[in-house]
C-alpha cells in the first residue's frame, strides 16, 4: 500500500506556535520579596501542516498540557505568537479569531467525562455548531460525519452511557470534526481505551488524517502509539522541545535524554519474552 | 495442612442474580509462580481479582472453589477472609491515590497492617515499616513515612502500595493495573521492584492488565479472558508466540510495536472489529464469535471448552500452528 498526500509536504502550516513561552506565578513566600516564578514553556516552535500528524511526547509535567491550551487558544502565552493560517491569534482580530475558534479541534482522553452524559448524541454533535453559531444545514452535516466516523444513525437518540469506550471515542471525535475544522488536536485519545479498540481508533484518525486532509496533533506519552500515529514526533521536557524528528529516527538514534528515557521505557511483547524487557 | 499451591481456582462464578460477570474460571498458580490474567473492560478479570480478596461489592455471590493456605475462600466467613488480607494474600490496586487513606501518613498506614497482622508493638512496627521503604528504594524513608499521600507523586505512591501489601511476606500478591496510572518512564522501576520484591519473599503474583508487554516481562504463564471465561491459557512463550484462539492472536496483532509497524506512517494495524459484548447480552456459542473471522455456525451455537496440553484453548477453529504451516 503507497500513501498517497494530495497535501504537499511544503504547504504552508495551517497552526503554527513561534517562540512561545509561558510563566505561571507561584504563591508569594515572603512578603517583601516578588512573587516567584515557574516557566512552564520555554521558546517553543511547533508547527502543523494540512494532512500531516504530528506527534507530542513528554512526561507529565513536561507542559504538553499547556501547550495543548496554547494551541487551542483557551490560553493566551505571554510571550510568542499562536498563528493560524499565517496570522496572529490573539492580535489578527475578532474575525480571525472566530475562525481559529472552529478550525481547530479537541478530542480529549476520556469520552465518558467530556461527553454531557444527559445530553443525547444527536443534541451533542449539535452543540459546538450552536455555541460557535454557525448557520447552515445541520441534519445533513450530522449524517455526514456519522458516516466519517463509522457510526449508525442510530446513535443519535441514544445517550453516552448506551456505548463502550471506543464507540464513545468516535462519537468524541464526530463531535470535533462537526464543524468542519482544519486541524483536530486529540489529547491522549486511546489510552483509557481497550488495546483492540485502540487500533480502531488510531485507524480511523489517520484516515481522517489522509481523506480530510486535517493537521492532527496527537499528544502522548507511549512512544510507540505516537510512531504508529505521526509521521513528526516532537519530544518535550520540562517546557522544552529537546528533540524533533521522524518516529523511526528518534527510536533509532534518541539523542536527547527526554527521548533516550521514553524510548528505553516501551515495552514489548518480545522483549519480555526474552527477558530483557526489565533489565 | 498445608496445599503446594499458592492458589487453586476451580468452575469459579461470580454474579449479583442480574448479570455473570465470571462464567466458571479455573487456574491454579504454584507456590512462587507468576500468572498473568489478560482481558478488555468486561472480561471478568477484575471481578475474579476481587472474589480472590473477598472484595465483591454488595449483592455480587461467588460459587466454586478457591483453594488457598488449606481452605476454600468462598465458604470463609467475612471476618476470617479480612484476617488474610494483607497476611497471606494482598493486592496492590490501580490507583494508588484513591487507595491510599488520605488523612493518614503513609508509613502508619504500613505500620497499621504489620501490627494488626502480626501483633508487634509499635516501636518495631515502625521499625519494619522503615526497612520496607528502603526497600522500595525511596528516597530519605525517615521522611517518608511522614507524608501524606498526597505529598509524593504517583511513582512513589504505588510503591507505599507495594511495601503494604508486601509488608507480611503473603503468599500470593495480586496486581490489578498496578502501572497504568503511572508515567511511562516510572512503570518499569515500579515493576521491576515489585518483581524482585515478591521472589525474594517468594510470593506467588497474580498480574492483572490489559497490557500484553507487561505480563511477557513479569509472569511464566498466562491466562486471555474474554467475556466471564479464559479463552487461551499456558505458558507464556507458546501462547504469545503461536496462539491458538483467535481473540489472542488479534489482541497481539492490534500492538503498535516497533516490530509490526512501518514507521514512515504507512502501515495499518490490525484491529478486531467490533467490541466486547455486554455481559447481559452474550451471544449464544463461543461469545467471540460476532468478532471472529472464521466462525462457523458451530461456534455460534456450541460454546468450546478448554482444551490442550501445555497450551489450552476453547476455540472450534484454532490458528494453526507454526509447525503445522510448515508442515503444509
Amino acid at each position: 500500500m503507497t500513501a498517497v498526500t494530495p497535501f504537499p509536504a511544503d504547504a504552508r502550516p495551517l497552526l503554527e506556535v513561534r517562540q512561545l513561552s509561558q510563566t505561571y506565578n507561584l504563591r508569594r513566600q515572603k512578603l517583601l520579596a516578588p512573587r516567584p516564578t515557574l516557566r512552564v514553556l520555554d521558546t517553543i516552535d511547533l508547527s502543523v501542516r494540512p494532512g500531516e500528524a504530528v506527534g507530542l511526547v513528554g512526561e507529565s509535567g513536561s507542559g504538553k498540557t499547556t501547550l495543548t491550551r496554547m494551541l487551542t487558544g483557551v490560553e493566551k502565552p505571554m510571550t510568542g505568537n499562536v498563528l493560524y493560517d499565517g496570522l496572529d491569534v490573539w492580535t489578527g482580530g475578532e474575525a480571525h479569531r472566530k475562525l481559529f475558534r472552529r478550525s481547530v479541534q479537541v478530542v480529549l482522553q476520556n469520552p465518558r467525562s467530556s461527553l454531557d452524559p444527559r445530553m443525547r448524541v444527536g443534541t451533542s454533535l449539535l452543540e459546538p455548531l450552536r455555541s460557535l453559531k454557525i448557520e447552515g444545514d445541520h441534519a445533513a452535516r450530522v449524517l455526514e460525519v456519522l458516516d466519517q466516523v463509522g457510526l449508525q444513525k442510530s446513535a443519535l437518540e441514544r445517550f453516552p452511557h448506551e456505548f463502550s469506550g471506543g464507540q464513545l471515542q468516535r462519537i468524541a471525535i464526530a463531535r470535533a470534526l462537526m464543524p468542519n475544522p482544519r486541524v483536530l488536536i486529540a489529547d491522549e485519545p486511546v489510552s483509557a481505551l481497550d488495546v483492540s479498540i485502540q487500533a480502531q481508533v488510531l485507524n480511523l484518525l489517520k484516515d481522517l488524517v489522509r481523506d480530510l486532509g486535517l493537521g492532527l496533533v496527537f499528544i502522548a506519552h507511549d512512544l510507540s502509539v505516537v510512531a504508529y500515529t505521526t509521521s513528526k514526533v516532537y519530544v518535550m521536557s520540562s517546557g522544552r522541545i529537546v528533540e524533533v524528528g521522524k518516529p523511526l529516527d528518534l527510536f533509532r538514534n534518541p539523542e536527547a535524554e527526554a527521548t533516550r528515557s521514553l524510548v528505553g521505557a516501551v515495552l514489548s511483547v518480545e522483549t519480555g519474552l526474552a527477558g530483557s524487557a526489565l533489565t | 495442612m498445608t496445599s503446594r499451591n499458592a492458589i487453586e481456582v476451580k468452575d469459579l462464578v461470580v454474579g449479583n442474580g442480574d448479570v455473570t460477570a465470571v462464567r466458571g474460571v479455573s487456574f491454579t498458580i504454584p507456590q512462587g509462580g507468576r500468572m498473568g490474567l489478560v482481558g478488555e473492560s468486561g472480561s471478568g478479570k477484575s471481578m475474579t481479582a476481587l472474589a480472590l480478596m473477598g472484595l465483591l461489592p454488595m449483592g455480587w455471590n461467588t460459587h466454586g472453589s478457591v483453594l488457598h493456605d488449606g481452605v476454600d475462600l468462598v465458604s470463609q466467613s467475612d471476618k476470617a477472609l479480612s484476617s488474610r488480607r494483607g497476611r497471606t494474600i494482598s493486592m496492590v490496586f490501580q490507583d494508588p491515590l484513591s487507595s491510599l487513606n488520605p488523612v493518614r501518613r503513609v508509613g502508619d498506614q504500613i505500620s497499621w497492617v504489620i501490627r494488626k497482622h502480626t501483633g508487634v508493638d509499635k516501636k518495631t512496627a515502625e521499625q519494619q515499616t522503615i526497612e520496607l521503604i528502603t526497600q522500595m528504594k525511596l528516597p530519605r524513608p525517615e521522611q517518608l513515612v511522614r507524608a501524606y499521600p498526597h505529598e509524593i507523586s504517583g511513582g512513589q505512591r504505588q510503591r507505599i502500595m507495594i511495601a503494604m501489601a508486601l509488608a507480611c511476606y503473603p503468599q500470593l500478591i495480586i496486581a490489578d493495573e498496578p502501572t497504568t496510572a503511572l508515567d511511562v518512564t516510572v512503570q518499569k522501576q515500579v515493576l521491576r521492584l515489585l518483581n524482585g520484591a515478591a521472589h525474594d519473599r517468594g510470593s506467588a503474583l497474580l498480574m492483572i492488565t490489559h497490557d500484553l508487554p507487561i505480563i511477557a516481562a513479569m509472569c511464566d504463564t498466562v491466562a486471555v479472558m474474554y467475556a466471564g471465561r479464559i479463552v487461551e491459557m499456558g505458558p507464556v512463550a507458546e501462547v504469545f508466540r503461536n496462539p491458538r484462539h483467535h481473540y489472542t492472536r488479534g489482541l497481539l496483532d492490534s500492538q503498535p510495536t516497533m516490530d509490526n509497524i512501518a514507521l514512515d506512517g504507512t502501515s495499518r494495524l490490525v484491529s478486531i472489529p467490533g467490541m466486547v459484548p455486554p455481559l447481559h447480552d452474550l451471544p449464544t456459542g463461543c461469545a467471540f464469535n460476532p468478532r471472529c473471522a472464521v466462525a462457523t455456525d458451530k461456534c455460534r451455537a456450541e460454546m468450546p471448552e478448554l482444551s490442550g496440553d501445555t497450551l489450552k484453548s476453547a476455540c472450534w477453529h484454532p490458528v494453526p500452528n507454526s509447525s503445522e504451516v510448515a508442515a503444509q
